[in-house]
């Protein structure tokens, strides 16, 4: 092969579809006919895996780590909740958009604060964005209902048809069609000369500065969409659940997507989807076994993957192939990135 | 006519350090330039202000007669200045394809592009294929960056900068750390450079200076201390007295 066709073909691998990706998909559409009986617990993965994808834009693409992404999240719960509450916008899918909007304008107005500093610095700064709202919306009770969430919460059928019932069929369906769109249109995204100059920010700002990126904006750009879609996710839970709470808003609830992130892996879109499956899918299980104690039980799961990933990233390495990077490898440098980023 | 690049009474301190003071230095169109000093003398600290790594503390920097003192380094890098780094200053986990690749979309304006597949512009590939050969960089260039040899490093160092078509380019310390195995093909690469291209060179290696500059400044203590032709300044007794003095009468 000449130097140019190896050339075209190395830039194209990249947005290749893989057999396994492929089969990752056909599974997700294969439980809309098969597992009718766990629509409701897969909503929720689904949802997750979203929120978890959001954050794997700004952290695995642009190097943005973030503690408080659930204020976007959040945003997007409440608006959705609003939206339907006062009887605005009872059409789910517009509701979805307008909330997503209005998470992507909180993203453009507090990206500002995540341009300068290194990852504590962000942590900080997200995680105080993210209490701040949290207390706003606790204050505005009036609007937000407070702490005893967003009441009267009534979604009216999706596009004028499909009314959302008590088997969460619909609801499923829904939401698993949301995230696989925004999952097509992120790996869009990153594989683009935009998502490029991304991981050459993350990479050397310095060096892609001097190669004529315009860093700050693109970051501004990528917080901006990343908040959308946690946005868009945020809306999904409240019309799926008819409820808006200030646990949308959390430390909780940006911290877990930070855990199934790095578990499953920064950085090939993929990580949060399955980080997030598997993890709603064990709390679940575990929930079940033992209600009491399920958090003793996930936390060593959780040491245990993490201490034993040296055994488990080498069988992942024979399985490679998968989207050019092992979840684990990826995962566990994300997580090697950030005790080197305390100690500093 | 003027100067490709022009420094203008030029000035940075770090608190009491002043690192570069009062230089004004003018390079031709076309020249090529190099700037040498013995360590310490402020060579690495101008070209960080020259490329907008630096804000001067005072003075001006014209790029073709044009004032881009205030302009951030990715603004001049458009504007047609590029450099290289003395360390490298890589993309560790991309590849040089797609290192070369990315620095072209910035250059034609498609690096914000977010719904094309990068590399799927035409003419791209075919440019990023040049650049690769150019720079012996085919048989890595789809390796990342991170595992590849210090002496490809380099080369990928030069060629992102060459990626940027600059008018006027700046390299810093481009044959540092180099091998001697490897050396002769650096220089030949940095010897074959467009005519038309302004360079500013730092270089602690003489040989390389002296074969490749038509005009040579030397900074001593920041300041702007002998500028010549590399004859007047080889046969400067103060040149040979503070810096080259060593390396003549070996």
């Amino acid at each position: 092969m000449t130097v140019a066709g190896e050339v075209a073909d190395h830039l194209a691998a990249r947005t290749r579809w893989r057999p396994l990706e492929i089969a990752f998909w056909a599974a997700a559409a294969a439980t809309l006919l098969l597992l009718p009986e766990r629509h409701l617990i897969l909503t929720q993965a689904a949802i997750f895996g979203l929120f978890a994808l959001s954050l794997d834009l700004i952290l695995g693409y642009a190097g943005i780590l973030s503690l408080g992404h659930a204020a976007f999240f959040g945003l997007g719960a409440y608006a959705a909740g609003l939206l339907a509450a006062n009887g605005i916008i009872t059409e789910p899918l517009l509701a979805l958009v307008v909330s997503g909007l209005a998470a992507a304008l909180l993203g453009l107005m507090t990206s500002v604060l995540i341009l300068r500093g290194a990852d504590l610095t962000r942590l900080m700064v997200t995680l105080g964005v993210a209490l701040v709202l949290g207390e706003i919306a606790n204050k505005l009770d009036w609007l937000t209902g407070g702490a005893d969430g967003l009441q009267g919460v009534v979604v009216g059928p999706l596009l004028g048809r499909f009314a959302f019932d008590i088997t969460g069929h619909v609801a499923y369906a829904y939401s698993l069609g949301v995230v696989f769109v925004m999952f097509l249109a992120a790996r869009r995204l990153v594989n683009s000369p935009f998502g490029l100059s991304l991981r050459a920010i993350k990479g050397n700002r310095q060096r892609s500065s001097a190669v004529g990126v315009a860093a700050d904006r693109r970051l501004v750009a990528i917080y901006t969409v990343a908040a959308g879609y946690a946005g868009v996710a945020g809306a999904l839970l409240t019309q799926t659940t008819q409820f808006a709470s200030l646990d949308a808003l959390g430390f909780e609830r940006s911290a877990d997507a930070l855990l199934v992130l790095i578990l499953g892996g920064v950085g090939y879109l993929y990580g949060g989807l399955i980080g997030a499956v598997a993890f709603t899918l064990v709390k679940d299980g575990l929930g079940n076994l033992t209600a009491q104690y399920w958090q003793f039980w996930i936390g060593l799961a959780l040491v245990s993957i993490v201490l034993g990933g040296g055994r488990v990233r080498r069988l992942a390495a024979r399985a490679r192939g998968w989207a050019g990077r092992s979840p684990l490898r990826s995962g566990l440098r994300g997580l090697a990135g950030l005790a080197k980023d305390s100690k500093r | 006519m003027t100067a490709a690049l022009e420094t203008v009474a030029l000035e940075k301190r770090f608190g009491g350090l002043v690192a570069t003071r009062d230089l004004s230095l003018r390079v031709e169109k076309g020249a090529r330039h190099a700037l040498i000093g013995p360590n310490g003398a402020g060579k690495t600290t101008a070209i960080n202000l020259l490329s907008g790594v630096l804000a001067p503390t005072s003075g001006h920097i014209l790029l073709d007669g044009v004032d881009i003192t205030a302009l951030p380094a990715h603004q001049r890098v458009r504007l047609g200045m590029a450099r290289s780094f003395q360390i490298n200053q890589l993309f560790g986990d991309l590849t040089p394809v797609e290192a070369l690749g990315l620095a072209i979309s910035e250059r034609t304006g498609a690096g914000a592009d977010w719904w094309r597949r990068a590399g799927s512009r035409p003419g791209i590939v075919s440019e990023i294929a040049d650049l690769v050969e150019r720079f012996h960089l085919a048989d890595v260039m789809t390796e990342r960056t991170a595992i590849l040899p210090y002496g490809k490093q380099r080369f990928l160092e030069m060629a992102l900068a060459i990626a940027c078509r600059p008018r006027v380019l700046l390299l810093d310390e481009p044959a540092a750390g180099v091998p001697e195995s490897e050396r002769a093909e650096l220089l030949a690469t940095i010897m074959a450079l467009p005519a038309d291209v302004t360079v500013l060179l730092i270089e602690h290696d003489m040989d390389l200076v002296f074969g490749f500059a038509d005009r040579i400044s030397v900074l001593v203590n920041g300041s702007l201390f002998v500028e010549g032709t590399p004859d007047e300044v080889a046969r400067d007794d103060r040149v040979r007295a503070v810096y080259l003095g060593e390396a003549f009468d070996a």
